[in-house]
């Protein structure tokens, strides 16, 4: 099969217009003046990119990265932005003075990046037909737990310190009357909201919990 | 497919969430550009790998593995973020001058640092007075 720059193939076509959904998509983020919409803008975003995936032949990512990063990481994103009450509507959120040399800096990354890569990969093609192979799910579980186990072990006690780690710190403060386990065993100390009428109405209903073994005790 | 076409959309995710870090200043907003960046990368290993199909299917594989590091990041960042913005009310990432150098110099130091480290107090007592 020839190569040419002039006659783009479907698959060169698809790439390139999902391309720019994505890179679009990806401006708004970062311009956006409203936080929710950039946050809902990193959906379409990282969705197109799984759409690449799909285009160089890798399946299985493809549909981790709508499972993970959609369906997961934007949600907590989403949940960040409610819980530290982020402001509904337009904000001055880039009305701030290093604009311009955060802008020269993306600049430069773009030129230096373009031209390295440009010069360096003019004349090499991939071949994405051939790569559906690899990119299955039976193909990527045999690479993964034949090579690959010592790493993916790592990494699942990696997520267990994150996960323990952010319960810790997302837990609220030993308040007045209320021990460490009552605290940390309670299910909602993870998405804690942190409005200030929730604060009281967690006090209120822990040492409602109190009272209400206290009589049961008395009781007995 | 010609191989510069997913290189060339790294690149500019890459700037994008470069520019995003730097010029924002919601906290959580520089989470997202940071996720952005992580996906500049992630389509930069499934280009090679479906460049260079080794037997050991290094590109998927890592990928799997950053996107699996990304989301341990995204939890333990907004964590934190949440933490700052119980104990100062702000989740502004310029607002966090605690431990700033002083703005004007060294010779200002003892005034701005007092000065600071006032107005860091005076925030987290508003912050409690509300809870």
């Amino acid at each position: 099969m020839s190569h040419s720059y002039l006659s783009p193939t479907g698959v060169e076509i698809a790439f390139v217009l999902i391309g720019l959904v994505t890179v679009g998509s990806a401006l708004l983020v970062v311009t956006i003046q409203n936080l929710v919409h950039a946050a809902l803008w990193l959906v379409v975003s990282l969705g197109s990119i799984a759409g690449e995936y799909l285009l160089l032949g890798a399946e299985l990512v493809a549909w981790v990265q709508i499972l993970i990063y959609v369906g997961a990481v934007v949600v907590l994103i989403l949940f960040g932005l409610v819980l530290t009450k982020a402001p509904i509507g337009p904000t001055t959120e880039l009305d701030v003075k290093h604009k311009l040399p955060a802008a020269m800096v993306a600049a430069g990354a773009i030129g230096v990046l373009v031209t390295v890569l440009v010069d360096a990969y003019r004349n090499v093609w991939l071949d994405p037909h051939a790569a559906i192979a690899q990119g299955t799910a039976a193909a990527n579980g045999a690479a993964l737990f034949r090579y690959w186990v010592l790493p993916f072990e790592t990494l699942s006690v990696l997520l267990l310190a994150a996960l323990v780690g952010a319960i810790v710190i997302s837990r609220r403060g030993r308040g007045p009357g209320a021990s460490e386990w009552s605290t940390a065993v309670e299910p909602r100390t993870v998405p804690q909201p942190a409005q200030p009428g929730a604060a009281l109405v967690a006090s209120a209903a822990s040492t409602s919990n109190a009272g209400a073994d206290q009589g049961a005790e008395a009781d007995d | 497919m010609h191989a510069v076409y997913p290189l060339l959309l790294g690149a500019l995710l890459f700037a994008i969430g470069l520019y995003g870090v730097l010029a924002r200043r919601n906290a959580i907003t520089i989470l997202m550009a940071i996720e952005l960046l992580l996906n500049a990368v992630t389509v930069n290993l499934i280009a090679f790998g479906s460049l260079i199909r080794d037997q050991y299917n290094v590109g998927q594989v890592f990928t799997l593995f950053v996107i699996t590091i990304a989301a341990a990041e995204t939890g333990l960042g907004l964590a934190i973020v949440l933490m700052i913005y119980r104990q100062r009310g702000t989740a502004s990432v310029d607002e966090q001058r605690a431990l700033a150098e002083p703005l004007r110099g060294p010779a200002d130091d003892a005034g701005g640092a007092s000065a600071e480290l006032a107005e860091a107090g005076s925030a987290a007592n508003g912050a409690g007075a509300v809870r």
